[in-house]
């Protein structure tokens, strides 16, 4: 992890405003943002650990844990509750056995909500990793979950 | 010569199998030997005809769709690639009625170029503002944006042209130029739709704003959940490097002007433009206190330009066509056009740019077709999570900025979320302030606690617990975070109740539930 870590920080320690770019691409590479990461960040970018802390824990996309293999993220905003959003989110906690911000115990699905995916005259909308789907069914989502290895 | 079908790839039309339709085609033209040219455009905003495949014949397009992967053999079967029968035929597209009645500027290329080719942009008018702008003095440029009417089309409705003079008129060795790309609202799909479909609008609008105010860096501040946009305007901005229409020397100019790509985090409130900064510059996106305005005081404190996607985009048809031609749009203070996303329970929803004045009813039923369920419309709710519901007898009313904050709504981003007569109004209003309290910075009280309390206060009116009382506690809560609130979420989180209360009463009055 330290390599990686140091490449990351070689790469936007001169960037100015850098701590948000340094936790997107630590995530990208390692799939969440260890705790031990925040220490060294903080030290090279001259900051605080707390300061680190604090805008690792303020924004919702950064994981503190890995994730499951895939995250499927589930609109709860108002065009897709309009869309039977709520009936498509509590299925998908049925079918993962998990509720939100829950990863399911085979490690394939990480369950989270999401406030908008920007595809609301396609409601109820999901995304699954970088996937958007639209119009989606209870039925549909089974399905998509089933390819991707979510039988359990 | 080659057949030229086009697929879009904007992420509506991929998130109904836009791509799995083009794969398809490709495969079937290869089976029977057709030699056949696909391009991927942005959609045409028609989004319940998605995917919506257009075949170009000479200059005209035609389409078919709603298109799945099932459909195309037939489709060749009926050789669509010269306009033939099926049942998915829709004809010209440019005659197809929801989008023939449009007033497409700012969306002028969207649908219809590909995205990131900078010479189609080119030979769509593309850079011709830029150009226009190269040959004016700053403040001609400034003056020609004031003078079109153009507001911030993010939801504040902010004239445009009196933030650019504010930064131009302030001495600084170093100016930026950033965009508002954080498209939270739920029912708004404008910025990306723009973004997937023209980014180079978008980009050709920053580095005019870049020159009139002498600006040499700009940012866009895109929210995470767009993917497919970050592709297109990372394409886009290689592209018009490559060209010379970004870096040290603009389109010849001599004058600089570099631009990058920024990712939120999934943070609601860093669509507020303070909290943008902050979030740009690294930090929480906690809002900062105003004054100073960003303009003066704005991104690593220096004058900033905040403008959101649409203002921005809207710049380079303003520059090319003109203050007056875009003035000429509209009715009142409402000058030029809007696109109105209609979403939520409607037939046909999707994106419509017209001149403002256009009515509610027009747009729910002319265009949209009514609810999807085929239920009656009951509510709308305009301009996102913070914007009022509406009810079915102000649907006269017109999208213009002074008529709807006269029946105590607001406009917002243009988001329309239609909800059938099954929905449940106590809920939504509910809803609006647990979203609140998720996406809460936490910096102010009114907004912190009073989301949370004022989710506690409805569950307590649901539960049939003092309802009197309780109601009119909600209503002080409510003024509470309206008047002491730093910004717009906590501030306008309870206009969506304050609406439920005045027109949905009765479902706050329902017997009790547990």
């Amino acid at each position: 992890m330290t390599e990686e870590l140091s490449d990351i920080l070689d790469e936007y320690v001169h960037v100015p405003g850098p701590l948000l770019l340094v936790l997107h691409a630590v995530q990208r590479r390692l799939g969440f943002v260890p705790e031990e990461a925040v220490p060294y960040i903080a030290e090279r970018l001259n900051l605080s650990r707390a300061e680190v802390h604090g805008v690792l824990s303020f924004y919702h996309h950064f994981r503190r844990a890995p994730s499951g293999r895939h995250v499927l993220q589930v609109c709860r905003a108002e065009s897709c509750q309009a869309m039977g959003a709520e009936h498509l989110a509590q299925h998908a906690q049925q079918r993962l056995g998990i509720q939100f911000h829950e990863t399911t115990v085979d490690g394939a699905f990480s369950l989270e909500p999401v406030y908008c995916l920007g595809n609301c005259a396609c409601s109820p909308a999901v995304m699954i990793d970088e996937e958007l789907f639209g119009r989606v069914s209870p039925e549909q989502l089974d399905a998509l979950l089933a390819e991707r290895g979510g039988e359990r | 010569m080659s057949a030229i079908v086009y697929v879009p790839r904007d992420a509506a039309a991929l998130s109904v199998g836009a791509e799995r339709v083009a794969a398809a085609i490709a495969r079937e033209a290869a089976s029977r030997g057709i030699d056949l040219t696909l391009k991927r455009n942005g959609t045409r905003g028609m989004c319940w005809l998605e995917p919506l495949v257009e075949i170009a014949i000479g200059s005209e397009r035609y389409g078919y769709g709603p298109v799945t992967e099932r459909d195309v053999a037939g489709l060749f079967a009926a050789d669509f690639l010269h306009n033939g029968a099926h049942a998915l035929q829709l004809g010209r597209v440019d005659d197809i009625p929801y989008f023939a009645s449009q007033q497409r500027l700012t969306f002028e290329r969207v649908g219809v170029t590909e995205p990131t080719s900078l010479n189609d942009y080119l030979r769509h008018g593309g850079y011709e503002g830029l150009r226009n702008a190269l040959r004016m003095q700053q403040q001609e440029i400034v003056q020609a944006v004031t003078e079109s009417g153009l507001r911030g089309r993010g939801g504040a409705a902010f004239p445009t042209g009196i933030k650019w003079k504010t930064v131009l008129d302030t001495s600084s060795p170093q100016k930026y130029v950033t965009c508002n790309a954080d498209e939270g609202d739920s029912g708004t799909f404008a910025d990306r739709m723009l973004m997937e479909g023209d980014p180079l609008a978008l980009i050709e609008g920053m580095t005019i704003a870049a020159l009139a105010v002498g600006a040499t860096q700009g940012y866009i501040y895109l929210r995470i959940e767009y993917p497919h946009a970050e592709r297109a305007l990372t394409e886009a901005i290689r592209s018009a490097y490559s060209a010379g229409y970004l870096g040290p020397d603009v389109a010849g100019s001599g004058r600089r002007f570099d631009l990058e790509v920024r990712l939120g985090a999934g943070a609601y409130i860093c669509g507020e433009e303070t909290s943008m900064l902050e979030s740009l510059e690294g930090r929480r996106g906690e809002v900062r206190v105003r004054p100073p305005l960003p303009a003066i005081k704005g991104l690593f404190g220096r004058p900033t330009i905040v403008n959101n996607v649409i203002s921005l985009a809207s710049v380079p048809i303003i520059l090319r066509r003109g203050a007056e031609f875009y003035r000429d749009f509209g009715v009142g203070r409402s000058r030029g056009t809007m696109p109105i996303q209609l979403a939520g329970n409607i037939k046909r929803g999707g994106l419509v740019e017209r001149a403002f004045g256009v009515s509610l009813r027009e747009l729910l039923y002319d265009y949209g077709g009514g609810s999807a369920s085929g239920r009656p419309i009951r509510a709308v709710q305009i301009g996102g999570p913070l914007g009022a519901y509406v009810p079915e007898s102000q649907f006269d009313t017109a999208i213009d900025y002074e008529a709807l904050s006269g029946i105590g709504a607001l406009l917002g981003h243009g988001g329309i979320v239609a909800f059938d007569d099954t929905v449940d109004m106590a809920r939504m209003a509910r809803f609006a302030l647990e979203f609140c309290a998720i996406e809460s910075c936490g910096k102010c009280t009114p907004c912190r606690i009073g989301s949370t309390r004022g989710v506690e206060v409805i569950d307590r009116i649901l539960y049939g617990v003092d309802r009197d009382g309780n109601l009119r506690l909600l209503e002080d809560l409510c003024e509470t975070m309206v008047e002491g609130s730093l910004c717009g979420l906590g501030g306008m989180a309870p206009f969506p109740v304050r609406s439920v209360l005045r027109h949905f009463r009765e479902d706050f009055l329902k017997p009790p539930t547990r």
